[in-house]
């Protein structure tokens, strides 16, 4: 396993590098000089205890927080930091954020339209219509993510999975190279979680994923590699058996459920 | 199963529109000359409504600031009028001011075209500079709403305060006329009135378009989840500003209609009551639906017009009445009530779900087979 400080070489595989990240929030440092590269097609997970900075780190990617220093690089070449949300969103970062945001009064027709991957423009947009094509990859998506008898449905009226899915396949619609998912299985009953992880995997196969989770059961299911944050900060990186074996990691994030399970049964 | 283009709902809104048309149209032939030019008013004040519709009902931005727009056009056209009733002489205001000469930026108004042009073009003008220093920097909210009040002030201000270019508090008055047509004469006050009649149904044709469209979707987006637009790839402000810039058109050309039919523009006519009254129509109309804010425009006007006819000091009292109870009772307007019986029928096949099916799974089965019936799912080919 690889010690985690230091970014390493960059190589023409890797995706996405985030060097040395710093944000500052009004004195709190969210993630002091945090660092993570990302290469083409891989699935990542990225877990660490509640204010670790995991969803900071993604809401620098897609733009939504500007770091006070350090740089993410997109495809080597594009310093994100400098770009405007909507700007990284064309570029091919999808966002899915931890609460299910969709547009209440439209349909999930119409999401899947709007997200489809096309000219953003003011006057595109005005004169867009629907061809074939798009119809049949909107059904394609619609059944992928089990939603073909609510598509006219307005979205505002889906259980909280529903939401989540519809999420997911607009940000599918986007065709983004890169996708975060912020705890894409929050708030989920165990069946729509197990839903979700197939969804998850089908994505996997073609794109790139970062995934913020809490669910180590959940994780534990992908044979990935797992980033362990703390304190705004690389801790460890490797596959889920090692990090669970790492020192360091059970002291500031495992070790303190074991403790926990430790007094409970000591009680 | 393909979904039938003629649905029932759908015969009768085209028939509904029809005949709307065809009343509208034939105003002329069961009106008198004084009722149909209230009526002509208030067509031309309903556009106005159409494009606030536009901003507050579908982008989610609220402007009282529309006032300013819809006076912007109505000047626009006035200024053409004074110079046509002038006959190349100074008009009357400017020599009493003790000016000598036609301001230079009268001058261009001599050309019909020019003023008609401008009517639209400068609110859309002034919407974009507005805009563009808002939207770009993520003001919004109340804080938009009360810059567009502080527009209203600053322009009424200056209106008045400005006597010799703009006729001060009386405006602009004393027209004769229109492409040397008599404004006063009955017969052009129908042809204007069937003008306007038409403009109003290009503006609606217009917003449906917009509406309709893959531009309207996003908009509704943007005002649902301005955020999550953005992530998708959209830039919001864009497109406020697009809408906020058509809004603003559309009220320029109001008023533009409005100083043909009543003969006047002055800064009270553009102020922060009339901004206000707008809304008003829109909301009570049914925010968010197009046939709304026109019906909401006349039949408030036309309300107005006969209340205060009988009892001016009660009109007041009554448009607050009414206001409050149609946020409080019909959140969506006159519009709303159309979609009552349907609501209701909803409500009802609700509450047999919840009795009939106790399992998550059964009451998903029996949502889809609702779908699948009323509002007829086309299943995908794959």
């Amino acid at each position: 396993m690889r010690p985690a400080q230091k970014p390493g070489e960059p190589k023409a595989s890797d995706i996405l590098r985030c060097e040395e990240v710093v944000v500052d929030f009004d004195g709190f440092k969210a993630l002091q000089g945090m660092n993570l590269t990302l290469r083409q097609g891989e699935l990542r997970f990225l877990i660490g205890p509640n204010g670790a900075g995991k969803t900071t780190l993604l809401d620098v990617i897609c733009g939504k927080v500007k770091p006070a220093s350090g740089r993410v690089l997109f495809r080597g070449a594009v310093d994100l930091t400098r770009k405007r949300e909507h700007t990284i969103a064309e570029l091919g970062i999808g966002r899915k954020f931890q609460a299910p945001s969709i547009f209440p009064s439209l349909t999930v027709r119409e999401h899947l339209e709007i997200a489809m991957r096309q000219n953003r423009g003011v006057f595109a947009t005005l004169t867009a219509k629907m061809t074939a094509e798009d119809d049949d990859r909107i059904a394609a998506q619609l059944k992928m993510i089990g939603l073909e008898a609510k598509a006219g449905f307005k979205a505002g009226s889906l259980s909280h999975g529903e939401k989540q899915w519809l999420e997911i396949g607009m940000m599918l619609m986007q065709e983004p190279e890169v996708l975060l998912l912020d705890e894409p299985a929050a708030g989920m009953t165990d069946r729509e979680t197990e839903k979700t992880g197939i969804l998850l995997r089908e994505i996997a196969r073609k794109q790139s994923v970062i995934v913020v989770e809490h669910d180590m059961e959940f994780v534990r299911n992908f044979a990935s590699t797992v980033t362990v944050m703390h304190e705004g900060r690389l801790l460890a990186e490797g596959s889920m058996e090692d990090v669970q074996r790492d020192e360091r990691v059970m002291e500031v994030y495992l070790g303190r459920r074991r403790d926990a399970d430790a007094d409970r049964s000591t009680a | 199963m393909p979904v039938p283009y003629w649905t029932p709902r759908r015969v009768w809104l085209l028939a509904g529109y029809a005949a709307a048309v065809c009343a509208l149209l034939c105003a002329p032939l069961y009106l008198n000359d004084f009722r149909l030019n209230l009526l002509a008013k208030f067509l031309a004040l309903a556009i106005a409504a159409l494009g606030l519709d536009l901003i507050w009902g579908y982008t989610g931005i609220l402007s009282l600031g529309h006032g300013v727009f819809f006076g912007l056009g109505a000047y626009a056209m006035a200024m053409h009028l004074k110079l046509a009733a002038s006959g190349g002489k100074l008009p009357d205001f400017m020599s009493w001011s003790g000016l000598s000469k036609l301001p230079w930026f009268w001058k261009p108004f001599e050309s019909p075209a020019f003023a008609i042009l401008a009517g639209v073009l400068l609110p859309v003008m002034l919407a974009l500079l507005l805009g563009w220093f808002t939207f770009r920097n993520r003001i919004k909210g109340v804080y938009f709403t009360i810059l567009t009040q502080a527009l209203v002030i600053i322009t009424t201000t200056l209106f008045v305060g400005q006597q010799a270019y703009t006729g001060g508090t009386n405006g602009i008055t004393g027209y004769s006329t229109l492409f040397g047509f008599k404004i006063a004469d009955p017969q052009t006050k129908v042809w204007l009135y069937l003008a306007t009649a038409v403009v109003l149904f290009a503006a609606f044709a217009l917003c449906r378009y917009l509406t309709g469209s893959r531009f309207g979707r996003v908009l509704r987006a943007i005002r649902d989840g301005e955020n999550r637009a953005r992530f998708i790839g959209y830039d919001p402000a864009l497109y406020q500003m697009a809408a906020f810039c058509i809004s603003a058109g559309l009220a320029g050309l109001a008023g533009m209609l409005f100083v043909l039919h009543v003969g006047i523009i002055s800064p009270s006519m553009m102020g922060i009551v009339p901004s206000i009254e707008m809304v008003l129509w829109v909301a009570i109309g049914g925010r968010g639906t197009l046939i709304g804010a026109v019906l909401g425009a006349i039949l408030m006007n036309g309300a107005k017009s006969v209340l205060s006819e009988s009892y001016p000091e009660l009109w007041t009292l009554l448009i607050g009445l009414l206001f409050v109870a149609v946020v409080v009772f019909m959140p969506r307007g006159l519009a709303g009530i159309a979609d009552l019986p349907a609501a209701l029928r909803r409500r009802r096949v609700r509450s047999d779900e919840n009795d009939g099916v106790g399992s998550v799974n059964g009451a998903r089965n029996a949502a889809g087979a609702e779908t699948g019936g009323t509002e007829g799912v086309r299943h995908s080919p794959v």
